[in-house]
């Protein structure tokens, strides 16, 4: 038993790590989706966030308590300051505005020397252990499930439903959008904290456009209406990779494929508690009628 | 050399309206941001190729027929992915994930046949000419970029302006219900416009595929973010726009290489964006049009 564990945990504990990971990013982005905020900006929120962390840890002494704390105020403070002029946006406008954010944290991390450069940063130490993540994504379910029944939740859901009527209600709108664009970046940089410290190697290459529409995939895939869409679909996405193997080179394209038609049969994910609701009701009405 | 930078600038900044003409036309009429045009543009570059390579086509044949194959791969899509979802009413986040998928498609479908490798143009189909005038050089292909995307940009203004066509797609960027109910044929200027967009994505395939003779599966997103960068500098689905937007960016790309730093080139284009976007939503030259209560 301990013998198949330990290889098994040799093989795949990445996959697992990864799958941690990818769900705090869907998460992040499902809380800014909950406000009726399309943004785009987790990937580089990520990068922030471990860049902040992976430079405490290569260049002081400082425990990695301190470090996952700067990968979630960094991209804090970030996210505070574009946020307040970028969230007069919405909609497409604001995922342009933030995929354009995106592309320019890119380019400066690309030509900073403290960053590294194209090379990234190497020798990142290894520090993540596996409890650590299943800890900040327990504490960050636990925070968003208490934040959806909240006021704070009802506020966000109003926004996301109709802003302006949420406005006439007496809702402070441009708050309520700028924290959960704040809360955001925070889950979205403690993941990227975390992930540099066991890839052991981050580059700007890593935070790019590219991310930032895998992480919006995994929480549409898996449907933002709770926390366990988002939850399955980033286990879902990160485990597909391995269970394609097989199809070698077109196995982005299965990828893609699955993509369309998610989007195109199942809108709303593939969790989406109103369809089960409604194909329960019609099971228990087909039966019913068959009583009578 | 201001003024030989003023040419460079003027010939990648018409490939990057050409580019955007079709990405701002969808938006335009069809309301969706197709993120599939970039890799339609890589399509449109390899299909020349193969035209050019296997059949020996000539090479300005070769750019009539991508453009015509890539027009029909943008009905394709547009029937099998686009129109399915303007059926069911779909909120705008979903056509731009499904042509997200769509991309990944094309990229990594033309990857498994081409390779990742670059290719190139086989020795002596691209003219070598260039013309000198003074100090100024002009590659012969550089003369061919700018006079395709001007002719190109100015039948489409000319279609969009001043014919009845124009006027019934407009009518449709206006209200796709009141359209319908005047008479037009909605669905069938949906696929138009499909073909219309990716044929345009296609040439500008075609023109950079030429001009830096590098073709490559990934060529397709960089010109993508520049694409997303000029439609919203010049105000989404306006034509005209497009076409300032991209010449703009061609400009400021080129005289920020030249002048500054080759570093922040690509930066350049989505520090734009962030500004125009900060300043002024609609882009440099539209309405300001907003939902009030």
């Amino acid at each position: 038993m301990a013998e198949w564990w330990d290889g098994f945990w040799a093989i795949y504990s990445t996959v697992i790590f990864g799958i941690g990971i990818n769900a705090m990013l869907a998460l992040s982005i499902y809380l800014t989706l909950s406000c009726g905020l399309l943004s785009l900006a987790n990937a580089a929120f990520m990068g922030i966030g471990a860049y902040a962390a992976a430079m405490i840890s290569m260049q002081t002494e400082l425990p990695f308590g301190l470090a996952l704390l700067a990968s979630a105020v960094t991209p804090a403070i970030v996210a505070l300051i574009i946020g307040i002029p970028v969230l007069r946006l919405s909609g497409v406008y604001l995922a342009m505005a933030t995929l354009g954010f995106g592309e320019v944290v890119r380019v400066i991390v690309l030509n900073m020397d403290i960053t590294g450069g194209p090379m990234g940063l190497n020798g990142i130490p290894l520090k993540t252990e596996w409890w650590h993540i299943a800890l900040i994504l327990a504490a960050t379910l636990f925070v968003l499930g208490r934040l959806r029944r909240s006021k704070v939740g009802r506020a966000f859901e109003a926004i996301k439903e109709d802003d302006i009527a949420a406005r006439l209600m007496g809702v402070h709108v441009a708050r309520y959008k700028l924290l959960a664009f704040v809360l955001g970046a925070v889950i979205a940089g403690l993941a990227g904290g975390l992930n540099a410290h066991y890839t052991f190697t981050i580059g700007p290459g890593n935070y790019a456009f590219e991310n930032a529409v895998d992480i919006l995939t995994m929480a549409v895939f898996g449907g933002t209406s709770n926390l366990i869409g988002p939850l399955l679909g980033s286990t879902i996405l990160s485990l597909l990779p391995e269970i394609m193997r097989s199809m070698k080179d077109f196995r982005l394209a299965a990828n893609g494929l699955i993509l369309i038609i998610v989007i195109l049969y199942l809108p709303k994910g593939i969790w989406a508690p109103s369809r089960i609701r409604n194909w329960r009701r019609q099971q228990t009405a087909s039966t019913s009628g068959k009583e009578a | 050399m201001f003024e030989q930078q003023l040419i460079n600038a003027l010939s990648l900044g018409s490939v990057y309206a050409l580019f955007a003409l079709g990405f701002t036309l969808v938006f335009g009429v069809l309301g969706v941001i197709n993120l599939s045009h970039g890799a339609i543009f890589m399509l449109g570059s390899y299909i020349a190729l193969l035209l050019v390579q296997q059949f020996q086509m000539s090479l300005w044949l070769a750019m009539l027929a991508a453009m015509l194959i890539c027009g029909l791969i943008g009905i394709i899509v547009d029937f099998l992915v686009l129109r399915p979802l303007r059926k069911r009413n779909a909120p705008h986040l979903s056509p731009m994930i499904a042509t997200i998928g769509v991309a990944i498609m094309l990229t990594n479908i033309a990857q498994g046949i081409f390779g990742a490798e670059n290719k190139r143009f086989p020795f002596g189909t691209i003219p070598e000419d260039s013309f000198s005038l003074g100090n100024l050089h002009l590659t012969a292909v550089q003369l061919a970029i700018i006079l395709i995307s001007f002719a190109l940009m100015m039948v489409l203004l000319v279609l969009m302006r001043r014919t009845q066509l124009g006027r019934a797609l407009r009518a449709i960027a206006e209200s796709p219900k009141a359209a319908y109910l005047l008479g037009i044929n909605v669905e069938g200027l949906f696929f138009l416009t499909s073909f219309a967009a990716a044929a345009l994505g296609g040439a500008a395939g075609v023109l950079v595929g030429l001009s830096f003779n590098a073709i490559s599966p990934f060529m397709g997103q960089p010109m993508l973010h520049k694409g997303i960068a000029v439609i919203i500098l010049g105000g989404m689905g306006d034509i005209r726009g497009a076409m300032i937007g991209g010449l703009f960016l061609g400009l400021a790309e080129v005289m920020s290489v030249a002048y500054l730093s080759s570093d922040f080139r690509d930066a350049i284009a989505f520090g734009l964006l962030f500004l125009i976007l900060l300043v002024r939503p609609s882009g440099m030259f539209g309405k300001i049009s907003e939902r009030k209560a």
